[in-house]
């Protein structure tokens, strides 16, 4: 009888260990995550690609930090034949991007993502912020204004206090190109929000923004790196600036500056992965099982334990928790709450891929006046 | 002497061995060459694969008139031959075979996924372009051309915009294989339908950033030139012990990083930073701009490339003997005269080598004006790299490219017949 039970257990394991191997033999056992480096790619690699790796053991993951140049870089990989990431973390314009060229994978979202808890699929559950058929969205973020809580007399309620010098003197900080700036502008010149893009598509409406944006102009510090207004504000060297949540949160929260947010009309933009398009079946493999896991539902609230973006999915929402470190309640920080969110647009991907270039040159040439 | 030396029977000089002399010396030197090609031939490959080929190649992308990596009469080649008989000056849209040519075409662009980057293409033309291709792929794909027709009405109702007149002109000007826009762009210039024109003043940049990077950088070299040239006389004139001292010191911030000194610039320099913190102490009330500013970059990069003016110079007056100069006090000239005639003149091959050596870094410096230069001190540089890595628009940053390489190489040309670059001494 105890034989038996040991012959049977033995063969249930041998089992069991074929039938792991059968599975895991068809994926590879390594795999290049691509993302944005800093507290962000942080947040991924705790909330899912460690504990992803200790469901695998024996997984390699390699991960690079060159999100920022992602549409660049696949088109010159594509270009040479030779395609070396697997999974690609972008903004939701670059995903559109890569999807349109053909450089990025189109998936069926039911079919390759985990439905929420209660079973509602997988489309339901992102809703809007499946903009692309090739993208996986991750998180939203948004880019926002910052200020000093002990420069200014009164609290800024309103984005219009960028362009109010008399409240508020000082310098501002601004991101170095025209999207977000110009829609601001328009908004604080009398524009209604729904009539914003109809307007900058004319000449007169450009001139308009620029002459709003000329009130403040000598005040103003440009900046290309997300990271540069956080120090503006901690240097004191201005009284408010945009930047992305997430690292005015890193500077209030974690750093203790003395910073308040200002969320009206926060400009909403979404991130999220793509997957390059003609991987080799193996990798793929890999890929479609460890996405399917690092998009359900608790690993993107897990996410928001280390970092304050929103959740993509609608029923990862409930799950966010408490900051890993801090312990602090993270949803009145995350750019969704709805007391955050009174005042929101979001950043118009197809309008700005016809206009960019074209308003990039006007905004340049204006910032040389 | 005589003996050793032999004759054939013409009367040519013969070597030992009895082949005439000129073609044994002709065989030595000519070893002589080959074994000197072998020597630098590494370093003749590396420059070729790694510089010359890729620089070649890019700047033939400011001519080639392409989508991706396909040329556009390659990719619209139905579209490219009916157009030809359409005319913008008409007035009028183009007639029904050019909309068919341009369903057949997008349908096979659509399935290659090269819609959207023909739309990219002539979107640097026309803002507003790249929409209605993106819009119009998956639509197209779905037609049949021998039934579905006629296509001009189908379009029109994808977009009212297939129906602009400027987008096809736009298209009819850039259906070559080689295009001459890039470099009209290059020059704030454009084709419209009157021919080539200015941009209006208010989207001119590039002859703009061009004439200020230009002179900043004109303007930095003298600097470096005025800081430079007294340390680089007292190195020279100082005991070799306390001149190496002071070597080092001037040394010591060029082989530290250059980030690390533009990054300590905006410290020292920023409204409330240690500068204006001090000044703010001497009892002066209004804080000065003195970064985010052409001001800025003027003082970090002088300081950056300070170290290439002075060693030039020290290596030059190194070689000037000290008695040069008493002699010609002993002779009845003053300190200024002596300095002016006799001093300066023998320096003036430091000056052109490190005044060289100094301006063309600053024409092409990147990093210190994109974080020290505000929305007044940003470089050509910074417009050419936000073409190649945020724009994609390749072709521009090409042409951009190849307009201050041939700028440089005019400057260069200019110089060499003011002062002579054989006047140009590195030590």
């Amino acid at each position: 009888m105890k034989l038996m039970k040991t012959i049977i257990g033995t063969t249930a394991l041998t089992v069991a260990g074929v039938a792991a191997h059968a599975d895991s033999h068809n994926m590879a056992d390594s795999m290049t995550v691509v993302s944005w480096g800093g507290a962000y790619q942080n947040s991924q690699v705790q909330a899912y690609i460690e504990p992803y790796k200790e469901m695998n053991p024996g997984l390699e993951v390699i991960t690079d930090e060159s999100s920022g140049e992602a549409v660049t870089k696949l088109r010159a990989m594509s270009e040479a034949g030779n395609v070396t990431w697997d999974l690609v973390d972008v903004t939701a314009a670059d995903g559109m991007r890569l999807c349109d060229e053909g450089l990025a994978m189109e998936i069926d979202h039911d079919e390759m993502l985990a439905p929420a808890p209660d079973g509602t699929p997988a489309t339901e559950d992102f809703g809007g912020s499946i903009v692309s058929d090739c993208f996986i969205p991750q998180i939203v973020f948004s880019t926002t204004f910052g200020y000093r809580t002990d420069m200014v007399d009164q609290k800024p309620e309103s984005v219009c206090a960028v362009f109010d010098t008399e409240t508020y003197p000082g310098q501002r900080a601004l991101e170095k190109r025209p999207i977000g700036n110009m829609e601001w502008a328009l908004i604080c010149d009398g524009v209604a929000i729904d009539d914003v893009y109809d307007t900058l598509e004319t000449e007169e409406g450009v001139e308009r923004a620029f002459a709003k944006l000329d009130t403040i102009k000598d005040q103003t510090v440009w900046w290309s790196a997300g990271a540069e207004t956080p120090q503006l504000l901690a240097d004191g060297e201005v009284v408010m600036g945009s930047t992305y949540n997430g690292r005015l949160f890193s500077a209030i929260a974690e750093q203790d500056q003395p910073i308040g947010m200002l969320w009206d009309w926060q400009m909403f933009d979404l991130d999220g992965w793509i997957i390059p398009a003609d991987l080799p079946a193996d990798r793929l493999a890999r890929v479609k099982d460890f996405v399917r896991f690092a998009t359900d539902t608790q690993r993107l609230a897990d996410q928001a334990a280390y970092i304050s973006y929103g959740p993509a999915r609608a029923s990862s929402a409930p799950l966010v928790g408490e900051h890993a470190e801090l312990g602090i309640e993270m949803a009145p920080h995350m750019p969704t709450d709805p007391a955050n969110a009174e005042n929101t647009f979001l950043f118009n991907y197809n309008w700005w891929a016809s206009y960019r270039d074209d308003l990039d040159s006007q905004f340049q040439a204006w910032l040389l006046e | 002497m005589m003996a050793d030396t032999h004759f054939d029977e013409n009367g040519l000089v013969l070597a030992a061995d009895g082949t005439p002399l000129k073609q044994s010396l002709a065989r030595a030197l000519r070893a002589q060459k080959i074994r000197a090609l072998l020597l630098i031939a590494p370093l003749l490959l590396f420059v070729t694969i790694s510089f010359v080929l890729p620089i070649g190649e890019m700047l033939m992308r400011s001519v080639q008139n392409t989508a991706g990596t396909e040329y556009i009469p390659d990719l619209m080649p139905n579209v490219v031959e009916e157009i030809q008989d359409w005319e913008p000056a008409s007035g009028e849209m183009p007639a029904e075979p050019v909309y068919r040519a341009l369903a057949q075409d997008l349908a096979t662009a659509f399935e290659n996924r090269n819609h959207t980057q023909l739309g990219r293409r002539f979107n640097y033309e026309s803002a507003g372009m790249s929409s209605i291709f993106r819009k119009s792929g998956r639509r197209v794909s779905n037609w049949d051309i021998e039934t579905d027709g006629p296509f001009r009405e189908k379009f029109l109702d994808i977009d009212d915009d297939w129906g602009n007149i400027e987008y096809w002109a736009t298209i009819k000007a850039n259906s070559g294989y080689y295009t001459t826009s890039y470099f009209l762009a290059a020059f704030d210039a454009q084709r419209t339908s009157e021919g080539i024109q200015m941009k209006d003043p208010d989207q001119r940049i590039y002859s703009k950033l061009m004439v200020r990077t230009l002179w900043l950088s004109f303007l930095i070299t003298f600097c470096t030139f005025a800081l430079g040239y007294p340390v680089a006389w007292l190195l020279a004139d100082l005991p070799a012990k306390s001149a190496n001292m002071l070597l080092i010191l001037v040394l010591l911030p060029f082989w530290t990083s250059l980030l690390v000194r533009t990054s300590a610039w905006k410290i020292l320099l920023q409204q409330q930073g240690v500068i204006n913190d001090f000044w703010i102490a001497l009892g002066f009330t209004e804080r000065m701009s003195l970064i985010n500013n052409q001001l800025g970059v003027v003082i970090a990069m002088t300081h950056i490339l300070l170290p290439f003016m002075i060693l030039p110079l020290y290596s030059v007056m190194k070689t000037i003997p000290p008695s040069y100069l008493r002699a010609a006090k002993s002779l009845g000239a003053t300190n200024t005269v002596a300095f002016m005639r006799v001093y300066f003149p023998q320096t003036t091959p430091g000056i052109g080598a490190g005044s060289l050596l100094v301006f063309i870094l600053a024409v092409g410096y990147f990093i210190t004006p994109e974080l020290v230069g505000g929305a007044d001190g940003t470089f050509i540089s910074n417009r050419i790299y936000y073409q190649f890595s945020s724009s994609g628009n390749w072709g521009l940053a090409a042409a951009l490219g190849t307009v201050m390489l041939v700028v440089v190489l005019l400057l260069y040309y200019i110089y060499d017949k003011l002062v002579g670059v054989d006047n140009v001494k590195l030590g």
